[in-house]
């Protein structure tokens, strides 16, 4: 087969099997075999979700905010503390083992603390998403920085270079891949992050929404509900993967180099 | 006679000396550069020959001793030479012309400008055509050549080459040898260069200081007594020989 044609094969081969178990699961419920209400159909979830879209869309919209704000927090909050240890050994030394050790606890746990503290507005959930995506990033980008080959950075000395360049031109650039893949982490935990802040009371939002459903036993909204956060938690990690790939052209370049060399390979 | 003694010294090493916790790595090693000239470094491998580089280029402090370019006072301050390493160390994010532009970023030129300076040079380093190519995207020696280009861009004055054809095959380093010999009356640099190679350094050198093994101590100097101009043919000729027995008889 050409390659081309192998490779769109390899991508529908998931999707095949996930309509697989979207048709089992029709069946089970069409049959009767598991009641509908206490599990809707693949084909009912669909469609009260277009038709409670117009409703949704307001809690859609906090969750969103809280997420993203949330997230970019985070990044701003990690990059200068990352600078900071970076450029004074003492405060990496003082802080870097409590960052790891903090690591192991989960933020979630401390929301209804911020939800005491600072009632059911966005606040506390903006707070609570920056919690549970600092740690992933801050910790994948300090690996990235201690990762810098130390050739390269007396080289750059050699040149005369200053801090700013050093980290701008060395040891920025060579943690990115450490901390995109620690981005992607803290992405996907910035949607959850929200929701479950959201369980905990609020005005809007879709955790808000969903907690109202539940009550009220309508489990086909909570799944649409449910189906709306997967969406949104993957269409955050596709939006970083391709912020990724343009800040790092030279990546996928290289990545393709590999695959490459790879299929021909199999191909002897 | 290839060397002229009336050219002034660009670059002097008195007498340093270097122990690594209790293991004496350089002991009172004095050399220098004079301008326009290319000399050879030679000695086994752990004797302290990049070591030797470190204390030059500002990285490292020498116990004792002083570096001297230009008449200045230079010990243990970079920035002054540039200096090109065993490995050729291309940032894998940049591409060629990035990467050979950068010493001239980290002087404070605008990107643009940078960029303009160094892309008439791709020819001369066989590099035409590969500006916008990753290092990833090149051959071992093509690499090489990027890295050397880097090196040219930060200071053409006084240039370090840390064995930079040591992880090349039989072919491409010869092949580069060659090109050096065309290019480097044209750069007008004075280089100090490290090599494994016998050859090599007789084909290159004006000089060559023979190093003894750890601590490094200079064992012998040796000015290479061809023609300044040579081509590959001078290493089948009786002279050329004559200089290979007489280094390996020392060594
Ligand atoms: N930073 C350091 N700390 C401790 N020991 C070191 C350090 N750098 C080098 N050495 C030691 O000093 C000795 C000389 O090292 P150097 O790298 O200068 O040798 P070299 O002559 O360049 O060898 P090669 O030809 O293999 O590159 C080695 O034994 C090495 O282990
Ligand atoms: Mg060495």
């Amino acid at each position: 087969m050409p390659k081309k044609s192998v490779n769109i094969a390899n991508k529908l081969v998931p999707w095949l099997f996930l309509i697989l178990i979207g048709l089992l699961w029709q069946l089970v419920v069409d049959r009767g075999l598991i009641q509908r209400f206490i599990l809707p159909s693949p084909w009912d979830i669909l469609a009260t979700l277009l038709r409670i879209f117009p409703e949704i869309k307001v809690h859609l919209m906090t969750t969103i905010r809280e997420a993203l704000l949330g997230l970019f927090i985070a990044v701003i909050l990690s990059l200068t503390l990352a600078l900071l240890m970076d450029s004074f050994p003492l405060m990496k030394k003082a802080v870097y083992p409590v960052l790891i050790v903090s690591q192991t606890i989960p933020a979630i746990v401390l929301a209804p603390l911020f939800a005491l503290w600072f009632g059911f507005g966005e606040l506390p959930k903006i707070i609570i998403v920056v919690l549970v995506c600092f740690f992933p990033v801050v910790i994948s980008l300090m690996d990235g920085l201690n990762s810098v080959d130390p050739d390269m950075i007396n080289l750059f000395r050699s040149m005369g270079a200053g801090q700013w360049h050093l980290f701008r031109h060395l040891k920025l650039a060579a943690s990115m891949t450490n901390f995109f893949s620690g981005l992607r982490i803290a992405a996907t935990y910035s949607i959850m992050g929200a929701v479950i802040a959201e369980w905990l009371g609020g005005i809007t939002g879709l955790g808000v929404y969903m907690i109202r459903v539940k009550h009220s036993y309508a489990l086909d909204k909570v799944f649409a509900v449910i189906l709306i956060i997967v969406a949104l938690s993957m269409l955050i990690f596709k939006g970083i993967a391709w912020s990724e790939n343009l800040l790092m052209p030279w990546r996928r370049l290289l990545n393709k180099n590999q695959s490459e060399v790879n299929s021909n390979g199999q191909t002897k | 006679m290839n060397f002229c003694p009336q050219n002034k010294i660009k670059l002097a090493v008195n007498n340093i000396k270097k122990t690594f916790e209790d293991t004496p790595v350089i002991k009172n090693v004095s050399m220098e550069l004079h301008e326009g000239e290319f000399v050879s470094l030679i000695g086994l491998s752990g004797s302290g020959k990049s070591t030797i580089f470190n204390i030059i280029a500002g990285l490292l402090l020498p116990d004792e001793g002083s570096v001297i370019i230009d008449g200045e006072e230079f010990t243990g301050k970079t920035g002054r030479v540039s200096y090109m390493y065993q490995k050729d160390l291309l940032l894998p994010w940049k591409n060629i012309i990035d990467n050979a532009s950068l010493p001239l970023v980290i002087k404070g030129y605008r990107k643009k400008d940078a960029r303009q300076e160094v892309s008439g040079y791709f020819p001369t380093f066989g590099l035409a055509g590969f500006e916008h190519k990753y290092p990833f995207q090149l051959s071992g020696g093509m690499r090489q050549r990027a890295a050397l280009m880097r090196t040219f861009f930060f200071s053409k004055d006084i240039m370090l080459l840390d064995e930079p054809f040591g992880g090349l095959d039989a072919i491409t380093r010869s092949r580069m040898q060659d090109w050096l010999l065309e290019v480097l009356p044209a750069l007008n640099s004075s280089v100090l260069f490290i090599t494994h190679d016998i050859e090599e350094a007789i084909l290159l050198s004006d000089r060559i200081y023979i190093l003894t093994d750890r601590p490094a101590r200079v064992k012998e100097e040796l000015r290479v007594p061809l023609p300044k101009a040579r081509t590959r043919e001078i290493t089948t000729t009786g002279e050329f020989n004559e200089i290979k027995k007489y280094i390996f008889s020392i060594l």
